[in-house]
């Protein structure tokens, strides 16, 4: 079964935030709200890059961890999602999250926090697949059309790949080995572990 | 007296009332995952041209199929 990730490629990113603008357009995102960002680093400064970023839908989710009403859960896909109607908006997630992913309304009076929102790999939520109820509370269902998230299915330099784990790493290998350079995945190894090395020797006998 | 007497514990106890606490045991849970992303639903007309729902060895092919799609060097 297809484990989805994100790749962002920053060898490729050209800041256009044309992936944010496709996120919001796509889930009808409210203001105040980004599910996804564009960070530059060196900004200005020759050699200057950036990434795409938004819920990277982790292996070991943090904000999974720390959730005190225990709303978010895993599909099979390996997606992270959460119900909106057991969401109290604490914010303990926007803390946990190494990403920044967790959003919170911030355009009512008094700093109003409503429920969480963020990147949903464009899988919906708890509602029936493709139901209007899905799509106002969290937008369109694209997995559940036979279609990849948006924001990577429209990257115009391909930067951002989305999709079977195994596929995206695949392709951005052969990348890496065509042009030699810019192997780094900001991120990756937060979000899904790093490599486990197991040693070759022998096993050792157990002592009886 | 008894009548009065009976009358003020009724309207203590009702005043009192307010002081008490509401359950904050946790009985919601996330209802989780609904049906699998290649379960049929009601005809959606935003489904990719040439797949159709209930099927998950083709919902996974077209999946595959569309993430080669982001593969500049398969084109």
């Amino acid at each position: 079964m297809a484990r989805m990730k994100f790749i962002c490629d920053a060898e490729r990113c050209i800041e256009c935030n044309g992936c944010v603008t496709a996120c919001k357009a796509e889930n009808n995102v409210p203001w105040g709200v980004n599910r996804r960002r564009v960070v530059t680093l060196n900004d200005g400064v020759a050699g200057e890059k950036s990434i795409s970023v938004a819920c990277m839908h982790c292996s070991d989710a943090p904000c999974m961890a720390v959730c005190p009403v225990d709303c978010f859960y895993r599909t099979d896909e390996g997606v992270v999602l959460h119900d909106k109607d057991v969401c109290i908006g604490c914010g303990y997630c926007s803390y946990a999250c190494p990403f920044g992913a967790p959003q919170f309304p911030t355009n009512g009076e008094f700093g109003l926090r409503g429920k969480m929102d963020k990147c949903t790999f464009c899988a919906g939520g708890p509602e029936a697949n493709g139901s209007d109820a899905e799509n106002a509370k969290y937008g369109r269902n694209r997995l559940s059309e036979g279609k990849l998230p948006a924001c990577a299915e429209m990257c115009s330099t391909k930067a951002l790949l989305g999709g079977d784990g195994d596929v995206v790493a695949d392709i951005f290998r052969t990348r890496v080995l065509n042009r030699g350079k810019g192997s780094e995945v900001w991120g990756w190894g937060t979000a899904y572990g790093k490599p486990v090395q197991t040693s070759m020797a022998a096993p050792t006998e157990v002592k009886k | 007296m008894r009548g009065l007497l009976a009358t003020a514990v009724v309207i203590g106890a009702a005043l009192l009332v307010g002081c008490g606490e509401k359950p904050q045991t946790l009985d919601a849970k996330a209802k989780g995952p609904d049906a699998a992303p290649w379960a049929a639903s009601a005809s959606s007309p935003f489904y990719a041209a040439d797949w159709k729902g209930g099927d998950k060895a083709a919902w996974e092919a077209q999946i595959r199929t569309r993430n080669q799609g982001q593969n500049d060097y398969a084109r």
